[in-house]
């Protein structure tokens, strides 16, 4: 029930922000999400929806860190491998 | 999918369990709050690539399992009434109570309409002046944003016919109710991220402090889950506790500032009970008194009615991790999907549903 995914906003219709509505698409599957409590996004962008309701933009930047993360631990370890 | 795939990549997550086998040198007991990630746990089989002396317990985050048997009982009472329409989330049309559940309710007659969205039941109430519509507002704080947007918009749309059961929790009262009982082997949580998407984590620092106890908030696919357990072990090992975030991409410290905004508008904090854990003081949201007129226990009368749990169901002590699933002498054989117990066998996010539909064999788990 909590469950909240990553979809990609398509289009944003109305100007109220209170009822700004957006088409999110799911990996091929679109819905309509209220967008009233992500004022900043915009059409392309990535947001978290859950129950009808965009909680969060998804932060491009950020979501690559845990792969920069895992690259670092190898290089650390080749590091280690080849400087005992 | 974007966002979902890349996360799941299996030679990634092989990485951070070796690295956290490289660091692990003692038992520790950590904590997924969420049921999400139990979920993900469970079915990706994370638990498995863990080092065996790493035990992942979990938690009471699942809003359909802890909802009182009371609420179910009173959210059935309602749907049987003629003129109503009684508007839900599809995973609490099986969840039983008392005597029957809102399936059969349907079944039998009773308008019972499953919504994605609590706006489409504001929907129904416009569309349907002439009948009663409640929704059944159950979830945490990822929920609350939406029940309380439909509450503010039934307000300003005068709606008289709208109204809703609520039976919302709340996160850290529950972590604090854990970490004070006696009984408590959590060391470290994975907490939930979705709920701080909402609310941030301005509020786990003092109860970090307090029990001593490193707090990572955590996204809900595998690397995500790993790499909070990753960060909640270096922490442990290195005697830290403190807050952390590793879901980035969606959590900020803050948390949703219109959304929260909004919550405190229509909610305001109250006590609330747990299903098979009792009463948490400061653990729910209930109506504002500005917003009281939207109170379906007030409007049908039933906001006196107490219920007492069953006794043979044990979900209490799976939801506060002191046992596991098949620890219950009912699992897979009294209680199934089919014919369920307790509500922790019937959510997709309830950790015996997840028990049953991925570990028949508890072998698998005993082996560690
Ligand atoms: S297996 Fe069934 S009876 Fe046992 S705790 Fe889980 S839901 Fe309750």
């Amino acid at each position: 029930m909590c469950l909240a995914i990553p979809g990609k906003i398509e289009s944003i219709s109305g100007d109220d922000p209170l009822s700004r509505t957006g088409k999110v698409n799911f990996g091929g599957i679109l819905k309509e999400a209220c967008l009233a409590y992500v004022p900043e996004a915009k059409v392309g962008d990535y947001v978290i929806v859950h129950v009808g309701f965009a909680l969060s933009r998804v932060d491009e930047e950020e979501a690559h860190k845990v792969f920069a993360y895992l690259k670092e631990m190898e290089e650390l370890a080749e590091l280690k491998e080849t400087c005992p | 999918m974007k966002y979902l795939d890349e996360y799941r990549d299996g030679e990634r997550a092989q990485q951070f369990a070796r690295e956290i086998h490289r660091l692990t040198t003692r038992p520790w007991n950590i904590m997924e709050v969420c049921g999400g990630q139990t979920h993900a746990i469970v079915k990706f089989g994370i638990d498995e690539l863990l080092p065996k002396f790493i035990t992942l317990i979990h938690g009471p985050g699942c809003p359909v399992c802890v909802t009182p048997l009371e609420m179910i009982d009173k959210a059935l009472e309602i749907a049987a009434r003629p003129g109503v329409i009684f508007a839900s989330f599809g995973d609490m049309l099986r969840v039983p109570g008392s005597t029957t559940d809102l399936l059969s309710v349907k079944a039998t007659g009773g308008d019972v309409r499953i919504v994605y969205s609590p706006l489409d039941a504001v929907k129904l109430a416009e569309q349907n002046p002439a009948r009663e519509v409640v929704f059944f507002g159950v979830g945490f704080e990822t929920t609350a944003p939406a029940t309380a947007m439909a509450v503010y918009q039934a307000a300003q749309k005068e709606l008289k016919n709208f109204s809703m059961l609520i039976s919302h929790v709340l996160v850290p009262p529950a972590i604090e109710a854990l970490m004070s009982s006696p009984n408590c082997k959590v060391q470290g949580f994975l907490a939930a991220g979705h709920v701080c998407t909402v609310m941030g984590y301005w509020e786990y620092p003092p109860i970090a402090a307090k029990y001593h106890v490193p707090i990572v908030v955590t996204g809900f696919e595998p690397l995500d889950i790993l790499q909070g357990v990753l960060m909640v072990v270096q922490q442990l090992e290195s005697g830290r506790a403190e807050v952390e975030n590793q879901y980035t991409r969606a959590v900020r410290r803050e948390g949703n500032q219109s959304a929260q905004e909004i919550i405190r508008k229509v909610f305001k904090v109250v006590p609330r009970k747990w299903r098979g854990v009792g009463e948490i003081p400061q653990s729910g949201l209930g109506l504002n008194d500005a917003y009281a007129a939207f109170d379906a226990e007030k409007r049908f009368g039933l906001a006196d009615r107490h219920v007492d749990e069953p006794t043979e169901c044990l979900s209490g002590l799976v939801l506060q991790g002191q046992i596991k699933p098949h620890e219950c002498p009912a699992f897979g054989t009294r209680c199934t999907p089919e014919h369920p117990l307790g509500a922790t066998m019937v959510s997709s996010e309830g950790a015996c549903a997840a028990y049953y539909r991925y570990r028949r064999q508890p072998a698998v788990v005993e082996q560690k």
